[in-house]
């Protein structure tokens, strides 16, 4: 599935893919606080960030490192990451 | 969307936020098949654990091996057996690499000059009447002589019914000999008379170990959330079994959907390459298992569950921070 890359966009589907794949409750992606720290707020843990990495490797077919868990603490973060991720795609792709 | 600032005031946050991004990635090691006792009701002998397969003596296998693990995002090495006491040499390839919690019965003493701070959990079994009908012998008074004041080892109390009523008194001996205890159930996995724990008595004892716990704070380290669990066996009314368990050797883990559970986890036999179901006995009865670790464990993957209220958080954090003292990731 191709995604856009606009940074507001992937903020909106990051959020869509917590609150789905988390089903957390009283809150949309609309309402979702990009900035609110997912592990000290939300109490996020390292096998919810597994699967929501896993949607996100299927759904902007790109890989989280684990490694770079404890960095994606917020929305923001995780949006800005993907971005980046996508970016250095484009550009290896891109013709010389 | 409840927060866990909203539900808590700036001293429990604290708290929270000490444990909170521990990421504790715990395995299980059988260091070795053999033990000096036998105890009726010990999970490994009763469901012949000790004979699924061969040790591996070389210790350069086993060194490679930690290594392996630890590049498998182990940060918690917990080393059971048989008496891993008897084999010094593996304990300490696995102290040099990684944190390491040892379980022993205390009758060998750990030399503190080569495992200066490693924490250690002392089985005990009851009084010394108990001890003497289910593991041959009064180890307390042995054990209790090896480590008395160590800031680093804590009795790991296993109550049985037959304890009903004698519990503080105990309790009162771990703290006089200057240590720490933490107490689970006995599962009775050979049905031994009179061992096994009927609903009343559960109840009873869920009384008594909370009573301890207000009258020993020092001592004892534990929660009456913790109390809760492992004497009901539900939480947030859920009922622990196989479905929920957390303990399960993920390779092995084919469950669907998928519970939640403790990331990378492996219960290794001692050939290193043989994986065990679980934390415990691959014959016992998810129905009736009361394995006081895997029932914390469940209560600490379910973080979010406990997003909820403000005493359920609290609850939550309580059985972390046990948790956390026991494998020293923070202090008493
Ligand atoms: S001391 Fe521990 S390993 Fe040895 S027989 Fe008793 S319960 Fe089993
Ligand atoms: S026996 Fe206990 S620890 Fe093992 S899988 Fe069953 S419930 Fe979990």
């Amino acid at each position: 599935m191709t995604r856009s890359s606009g940074i507001d966009d992937i903020l909106l589907h990051v959020a869509e893919i917590l609150v789905r794949e988390l089903k957390l409750e009283d809150v949309t992606a609309e309402t979702f606080d990009p900035e609110i720290d997912l592990v000290d707020e939300v109490g996020i843990d390292s096998m919810d960030l597994a699967t929501v990495a896993l949607v996100i490797r299927d759904e902007y077919a790109i890989r989280i490192d684990e490694d770079d868990y404890p960095k994606l603490t917020t929305v923001r973060l995780i949006s800005e990451y993907i971005a980046r991720k996508l970016k250095e795609k484009a550009a290896e792709g891109a013709p010389a | 969307m409840q927060t866990v600032s909203s539900l808590l005031s700036p001293e429990w946050l604290e708290r929270y936020k000490r444990i909170s991004k521990l990421n504790i990635r715990s395995s299980i090691y059988d260091v070795t098949n053999r033990c000096n006792l036998r105890c009726i009701g010990c999970f490994f002998f009763s469901s012949d654990e000790h004979k699924a397969a061969p040790e591996e003596t070389d210790i350069r296998k086993w060194e490679a091996f930690i290594d392996r693990e630890k590049q498998r995002g182990v940060n918690l090495a917990i080393l059971i057996g048989g008496e891993p006491t008897l084999c010094l040499d593996r304990m300490e390839a696995f102290y040099k690499r990684l944190s390491t919690f040892c379980a022993t019965n205390g009758l060998i003493k750990v030399p503190r000059d080569r495992f200066p701070d490693m924490m250690l959990g002392i089985s005990l079994w009851g009084d010394e009447q108990d001890e003497k009908i289910l593991r041959g012998r009064d180890t307390f008074s042995i054990s209790s002589r090896n480590y008395a004041g160590d800031p680093h080892v804590y009795y790991l109390y296993t109550i049985t019914p037959r304890q009903l009523g004698k519990t503080e008194r105990i309790v009162r001996k771990i703290r006089d000999a200057g240590l720490k205890v933490h107490m689970q159930l006995l599962s009775n996995d050979e049905g031994v008379n009179g061992f096994s724990w009927e609903t009343a008595q559960l109840d009873a004892i869920r009384a008594e170990m909370d009573a301890i716990l207000d009258a020993y704070p020092e001592t004892v380290i534990s929660s009456k959330y913790y109390h809760e669990i492992i004497t009901t066996g539900t939480m947030m009314g859920r009922r622990f079994g196989w479905d929920e368990c957390p303990s399960v050797t993920q390779p092995l883990d084919r469950r669907s959907p998928p519970p939640r559970r403790l990331i990378e986890f492996i219960r290794w036999a001692s050939d290193l390459h043989t994986m065990h179901r679980c934390c415990t006995s691959e014959t016992r009865d998810c129905g009736t298992c009361k394995d006081g670790a895997a029932h914390m464990s469940w209560v600490m993957v379910n973080k979010r569950a406990h997003i909820r209220t403000t005493r359920d958080l609290q609850n939550w954090i309580e059985v972390y921070e046990m948790f956390a003292k026991l494998y020293q990731f923070i202090p008493w």
